[in-house]
């Protein structure tokens, strides 16, 4: 029975993995893993929408499956299988913790592109890309450093990972620059989307005076929390979240993955599709700012969006030096810019962040 | 005045409790229906979606079957210990903490000696594996029977102690070197040969964890027949005070019930972080130590019931997200419809317990 069950196994994988001989009318099969709902209204609120702009772009010529819900746990690997299985030409795979399993799939499946998002390891199917979130990280510490009046700024982080790290360092920076006297208080949700957590640590940061929080997760509970407690300003986070607006949201960094997930589609279709490592921001569109309400004063607005343009134009890096390490040790000297090879790897906090990293 | 009655039976009937599990499966599959048809689905398209297409579809059924034994081993392994308790009336509610701390201490007693290719690895993790669940279930344990605590309680409150520690590990001391500064161990299936669980057989889903479930579904059995600790653990349930005449121990009892779930669950951790999920990340626990209290119980608690709970339970997942994937379906509706499972199960209990009687009980002057 076993020897049935093997062979069948490997009759069946051999014919998945012969390729796709497709037929001229065929259309293009996109998968998308989501570690969310589609409805968090957050991150894979955002890749669902490029999902959709997939299918809107392409019609008839392209197919769209998802699935989410997907923990980053053994059932990823399985999911992901059964979505080329499935005949998926092209699959992305929406969250870091799917890396290995990624690898692992893209091994047996060498005719079925991948993209994995947030990632590192790339392999001759296998792409990576990411938004440089950090760009909008910087206009939002902007405006913060500005609005708060206690000098406090809450920051609910996710998971200490270089992409979470990154963003409070832009956020801090550009705080500390407006406002020499502010300071940055951390929770760490170790989630990212549980409504209850979220909520919990925005009281928390509130309770500790912050007026400004700003979130690394992706439900809006906190700006639920915000708008409960009161004269405490948010910011949309990987999507616009514009039902809080004008108060407690007074702008947002928004994930646009539409054109690109457009681009990849087109390129297999094309038959051009080959392995990258996409890491784009502000200048291409990945990275959206939501409108800036009128809670926020007309200059500092204006200084905002003057920043804005500048990191779209490249003439402004948002890691410019001089910067300290939280240590003391010089990081970046005078008008030197941070390498892409650090950022990515981000472990550490810059000087006059009062955290710890948790490990 | 109601026209139903319930009329509790002298003795449950051994034909109905036989009978509820396959019952509540069908009253899921009617009651499923009608909310998948509600949701715009076809019914028909989408139970046949989720109990055939994994074992017999032509294109994920190879793929599907093997991993059902992937998903119902850690299942079955924990729910294995967990009957033990609840047959003596002892509620371990925090097997996905002993789950966690299992992975946690075996794996990190292998990466400790990463890069060995020394045979020794693999068996001295797993009894590290065994011995941290073991360690974590011993503390409600020993807590009721020092301080007469309630176990419910503390060991559903370490799951949260233990998910912490995990986090903890994932970005602390066990985090990949050569990771670049993210969280999450070194590949133990990958990477690291000598830690790794690997199929045993190619393509058949089997590993180190699938053959502890079903060595531990015989030993419980057994244990439960033939044994005196079966004996006693079924008079401690049924009858509290009879057990407590003839003997049995309520320290011993409660330890070891406890104990020996707690490393059932470890084992179930340690195959699961060494095999299928690889490494030991900050979300490695899915809540195989919730659904096995689920089961636990849908297999009545008997270790031949808990085999076939464990494969049907592995099933609705499997089959879920074929669901999910093939008719666009969202995974709350999944959700849903695993829950109208236990729902129906200990609906149905009602009537193994209780007889339905229709009209008003005739009046007695």
């Amino acid at each position: 029975m076993k020897m049935i069950t093997k062979l069948l196994a490997g009759a069946t994988l051999g014919l998945t993995m012969a390729g796709p001989v497709l037929a001229q009318d065929d259309p293009t099969k996109v998968g998308f893993i989501y570690i969310g709902p589609v409805g968090d209204g957050g991150w894979t609120y955002e890749h669902d929408q490029g999902r959709l702009a997939v299918e809107e772009e392409f019609g008839d010529a392209v197919e769209t499956v998802y699935q989410e819900n997907v923990p980053e746990s053994a059932d990823a690997e399985r999911a992901i299988t059964q979505m080329a299985l499935s005949g998926a030409d092209l699959i992305f795979t929406t969250s870091f913790g799917y890396m290995d399993p990624t690898m692992a799939v893209a091994e047996k499946f060498p005719d079925v592109k991948f993209e994995h998002a947030t990632g590192y390891k790339r392999a001759d199917n296998v792409s990576t890309y990411s938004a440089r979130f950090y760009e909008g990280r910087a206009i939002q510490g902007h405006i913060a450093g500005n609005l708060t009046e206690s000098n406090i700024i809450g920051y609910i982080g996710s998971f200490p990972i270089p992409e979470v790290i990154r963003g409070m360092n832009a956020a801090f920076l550009h705080a500390k620059k407006v406002n020499p006297d502010v300071e940055f208080k951390i929770v760490w949700a170790f989630t990212w989307f549980d409504p209850a957590k979220e909520a919990d640590a925005a009281k928390a940061l509130i309770d500790q005076g912050a007026d400004v929080v700003l979130q690394h997760t992706d439900s809006t509970a906190p700006q639920a929390a915000a708008q409960e407690a009161g004269g405490v300003y948010t910011f949309g986070q990987a999507s616009d979240m514009s039902e809080y607006a004008p108060m407690p949201r007074v702008s947002s960094i928004i994930d646009d993955w539409a054109p690109y997930y457009i681009a990849r589609t087109q390129a297999v279709m094309d038959g051009t599709w080959e392995s990258t490592d996409t890491w784009d921001g502000i200048g291409p569109g990945m990275v959206g700012i939501g409108e800036i309400t009128d809670a926020v004063p007309a200059d500092v607005k204006e200084e905002a969006l003057a920043l804005k343009d500048a990191i779209a134009s490249g003439e402004y890096h948002p890691f410019t030096g001089p910067i300290n390490k939280q240590d003391g040790s010089v990081w970046l000297a005078e008008g030197e810019t941070a390498d892409d090879g650090t950022l990515l790897g981000m472990d550490f906090f810059v000087e006059g962040i009062n955290a710890e990293i948790p490990n | 005045m109601s026209l139903f009655r319930l009329e509790k039976r002298p003795a449950p009937s051994s034909l109905l409790s036989g009978l509820t599990p396959i019952l509540a499966v069908l009253a899921t599959m009617v009651a499923g229906g009608v909310m998948f048809a509600i949701l715009g689905f076809q019914p028909l398209e989408a139970i046949r979606t989720i109990f055939w297409d994994p074992l017999f579809d032509p294109q994920f059924g190879p793929y599907s079957r093997p991993q059902l034994l992937v998903k119902a081993g850690p299942l079955i392994l924990i729910a294995i210990g967990l009957a033990l308790g609840f047959k003596a009336g002892i509620w371990n509610i925090g097997a996905e903490g002993q789950y966690i701390m299992g992975a946690v201490v075996g794996g990190g007693v292998g990466l400790a000696f990463y890069p060995s290719e020394s045979p020794l690895i693999f068996p001295l993790m797993v009894f590290a594996g065994a011995f941290g669940g073991w360690v974590w279930a011993s503390i409600p344990a020993v807590l009721k029977t020092t301080f007469g605590t309630n176990e419910i309680l503390v060991s559903l409150m370490l799951v949260y102690v233990a998910e912490n520690i995990l986090a903890s590990m994932a970005s602390g001391i066990l985090r990949n070197p050569d990771g670049q500064g993210f969280p999450g161990s070194r590949n133990l299936a990958r990477d690291y040969p000598a830690a790794s669980n690997p199929e045993l057989i190619a393509d058949t889903g089997m590993h180190w964890g699938v053959v502890a479930a079903f060595i531990a579904v015989i030993l419980a059995y057994v244990l439960m027949t033939r044994h005196k600790m079966g004996f006693a653990i079924r008079l401690a349930g049924e009858a509290p005070r009879a057990a407590r005449f003839a003997g049995v121990s309520p320290t011993r009892l409660i330890l070891f019930c406890l104990g020996t779930a707690g490393a059932l669950a470890g084992l179930a951790g340690l195959f699961e972080v060494t095999g299928p999920a690889g490494q030991i990340t900050i979300d490695f626990n899915s809540g195989y130590g919730f659904t096995a209290i689920i089961v636990a119980f849908l297999g009545r608690l008997h270790p031949v019931g808990i085999l076939f709970a464990g494969l049907l339970m592995a099933l609705t997942y499997i089959g879920g997200e074929l669901a999910q994937l093939m008719l666009g379906m969202p995974a709350a509706a999944i959700q849903l419809f695993q829950g109208m499972l236990l729902f129906f199960l200990l609906a149905m209990d009602v009537f193994a317990n209780y007889r339905l009687r229709i009209g008003q009980p005739e009046v007695t002057s």
